[in-house]
């Protein structure tokens, strides 16, 4: 029975995906608003049932030999313990909730019904990914969301543009997918299995530190750098932003991205044995966060602060693993699903209301034009800039806690990067919703907002990301961490087996350090505000009287020299546009210029056209006359008897 | 020891061989369809003749069998082939085969 259950958790939305892809001519709206959120949530009432089933135990289902070569046997099978439990919940439940936003969101949509089909493929791989038992199937998941990531981000294919930011998010992850793929090789040479509880038990007995698992542990590293987008692999998740923003909100903020935190955190065995790795992993993901928040500072497009945001939390959760913190770096992978999905929802409503527009510069006052959003998203920047008592605080305040343990210098950028992330999140809170409004004329005359079927999953997320944190209260607040003892058994051996295990804190240290950081980033919530809005927002990008366009122009040319690196990103995207881009591209143009045109081209030109020289000559053979042929064919025989006999 | 045995292999193989040969000429020479077609019957029967000796010849049964078959394919390739020549005789009113010239090139 759990065997069908298990089975059905992935299959539905398959299903989904296929009656949609196929009938996504004819199927009408409504059915397919009926069948795309309600297949996954489905799945999310299986994965309940799941839950209140599992007792304890992790179980491996086997349901079929996938490739069997010899003594090598790769079984497809699922294995079901808390991690994915927890990993299928958010999944479904968010993945549910973001579908029915997107019938709201999408409804006036030529391709409603192949959105639909593609987000439910979506749903499918990333299960399949969190469920698998072993590295090949997970495998399957991994490329199966990367293609889902690739057709959703070019969904509205007619914009090139949008299409170049697809291609880009595609390439950039097959560069990752190349070090997972190499490290899973070396996985199976090493333990000769890809089966998870194999590969670990083994693992147990290996000595820690051993070059070959610094070595499998750095190139799947590599894998997680590409899918969860940190240095240097990162520069797609902003470009990324070209999709409809359910996708960026599902794909690239919620599930996709946070595969790379699953993979290590389901590898804790191997990462724990390899301190190496462990260390330039903490070192990536410091750099990551305070590069991507320092840029979200000057982002002036609502979806590429959030998606700025996003990389620098994404860096919060591998700093959490780097130092071993596996459960507050899940805790906080859970948080981050419920708040970044709102945040990009609430954008996604006021980008709907505004008819497109994403620019912060233009927005302002949409406080009383937009009340559900606003308050919701209100609720989202709390929880991500880390007040009490909301989600983010709890899962902020346990791996600050854990990397205070581990590392002084650690902690310090950590708890910077924290203000710079209550800044950058009030400073487009301010900007979009408080103020007058900057926007043209008409455009502020037809706000309104958004229909129910849009802001009740908002209310639903906002719940969730207020409540969230509730699920994990640290013990020195009297909490049980119900999470943390879920998720034990999990990481045990690889907490057991730890090196830089970081030692515990003193709980009067520990309230002081969450007071000092909750004070840090009230300091810089209060900064914002006088920033934004008590100086009135007009004043903030130039000259009131002047017109918001020319604002925009002067105040670009006004800057200083690190203002505008910033603003331009730190000309990454440029750099790496000329390191490796452009010579690729040359270096194509080279081969088709010589050897495409100068030599391939000639020799099948040339075979070609000495066919046709040639039966040119021979055709006329074929004359017609019927006698003629009987006495070739007589010939023929004659010549077949006179071989078989003297020869 | 069946009445097939009495006759010595040689008088089949070279009875066979020049009635296969009379087929092959009388394909070669005549230029009338229905006298290449019964040509052709010629040598397909000499070769069922001969399947049926060596058949006898070494005591298995299955080769007379065959030749049952072939005789069954042959009857109705033979059908086709006069259902063929009617439909050409009734557009051309000949069947000479150097007037059916016209597939070429």
């Amino acid at each position: 029975m759990i065997n069908v259950t298990l089975l059905l958790i992935p299959a539905l939305p398959l299903l989904g995906f296929i009656i949609l892809g196929l009938g996504y001519r004819s199927i009408p709206k409504k059915l397919a608003s009926l069948i795309g959120p309600g297949t996954i949530l489905i799945s999310f009432i299986l994965s309940l049932v799941t839950l209140f089933s599992f007792r304890l135990s992790p179980f491996a289902f086997r349901f079929f030999d996938w490739i069997s070569l010899g003594p090598v046997s790769i079984p497809f099978e699922f294995l079901i313990d808390p991690l994915s439990i927890l990993m299928m919940l958010i999944i479904t439940g968010v993945g549910f909730l973001i579908h029915v936003y997107s019938i709201g969101y999408m409804s006036h949509d030529k391709g409603f019904n192949r959105f639909f089909a593609y987000m439910n493929l979506f749903i499918f791989f990333m299960l399949i990914l969190v469920m698998s038992a072993n590295y090949a199937v997970m495998f399957i998941g991994w490329e199966g969301v990367g293609l889902c990531s690739y057709l959703l981000i070019g969904f509205w294919f007619k914009n090139q543009q949008f299409n170049n930011a697809a291609k880009k998010a595609f390439i950039m992850n097959r560069i990752g997918d190349l070090g997972f793929l190499l490290g899973m090789f070396l996985i199976f040479t090493t333990f000769r299995s890809f089966s998870y509880q194999a590969v670990f038990a083994l693992a147990k007995t290996m000595s820690p530190g051993s070059e070959t698992m610094v070595a499998i542990t750095l190139l799947l590293f590599v894998g997680a750098v590409g899918k969860s987008a940190q240095i240097p692999l990162y520069t797609w998740l902003p470009d990324a932003m070209a999709g409809p923003t359910p996708v960026s909100a599902l794909i690239h903020a919620a599930t996709m991205v946070t595969a790379g935190v699953y993979m290590v955190a389901r590898s804790g065995v191997l990462y724990v044995l390899a301190p190496v790795t462990m260390e330039v992993m903490g070192i990536t993901a410091l750099a990551t966060m305070l590069l991507a928040a320092t840029i979200a500072i000057f982002q002036n497009d609502i979806k590429k602060v959030l998606a700025y945001s996003t990389i620098s939390q994404l860096g919060y959760m591998f700093l959490a693993l780097s130092v071993g913190a596996f459960t507050g770096a899940m805790f906080h992978l859970m948080t981050h699903a419920f708040f970044k999905a709102l945040l990009f929802l609430g954008a996604g409503s006021v980008i709907h209301a505004l008819e497109g527009e994403q620019d912060i510069r233009k927005m302002g006052g949409l406080k009383n034009a937009l009340p559900k959003t606003y308050w919701t998203f209100l609720v989202g920047t709390l929880a991500i800039a880390g007040l009490p008592p909301l989600s983010g605080f709890f899962s902020k305040d346990e791996i600050l806690g854990n990397v205070f343990g581990s590392s002084l210098p650690l902690w310090v950028v950590a708890v910077g990067v924290s203000m710079m992330t209550a800044f950058y999140m009030f400073r487009l809170l301010f900007l979009t919703f408080a103020g007058k409004n900057r926007g043209s004329d008409p455009q502020s005359l037809k706000i309104h907002e958004s229909p129910s079927v849009m802001t009740i999953p908002l209310f639903i997320l906002a719940i969730l990301a207020f409540f969230g944190g509730f699920l994990n209260i640290p013990e020195i607040m009297g909490g049980s961490g119900m999470l943390k003892e879920f998720l034990a058994p999990v990481f045990a051996d690889a907490v057991r087996l730890n090196q830089l295990q970081p030692h515990h804190v003193a709980a009067r240290l520990e309230w002081s350090n969450m007071v000092v950081v909750l004070l840090l980033v009230l300091l810089m919530v209060y900064v914002a505000y006088r920033r934004f809005v008590k100086r009135e927002p007009e004043t903030v990008f130039g000259e009131a009287k002047m017109s918001t366009q020319m604002n925009i122009e002067i105040g670009a040319n006004n800057r200083n020299f690190f203002i505008r690196l910033i603003e331009n990103k730190f000309y990454v995207d440029e750099v790496y546009d000329y390191l490796f881009v452009r010579p690729a591209l040359r270096i194509s143009d080279a081969l088709h210029k010589f050897i495409e045109e100068r030599f391939i081209d000639r020799i099948v030109n040339g075979t070609g056209t000495l066919v046709v020289r040639f039966s040119n000559g021979i055709r006329y053979l074929q004359s017609g006359h019927v006698g003629m042929y009987l006495f070739f064919m007589i010939l023929g025989i004659l010549l077949i008897l006179f071989i078989n006999i003297f020869l | 020891m069946n009445t097939l045995t009495t006759i010595p292999i040689n008088h089949y193989l070279i009875f066979c061989s020049m009635l296969f040969s009379i087929g092959v000429i009388g394909v070669l020479i005549k230029r009338n369809a229905l006298v290449i077609l019964m040509s052709v019957e010629l040598m397909i029967n000499s070769v069922n003749l001969l399947l049926a000796a060596f058949s006898a010849y070494s005591n298995d049964p299955a080769g007379q069998i065959f030749v049952f078959f072939i005789m069954v394919v042959a009857a109705a390739e033979v059908a086709i082939g006069l259902a063929i020549f009617v439909l050409i005789y009734k557009t051309t009113h000949s069947i000479d085969i150097d007037v059916l010239n016209k597939l070429k090139w």
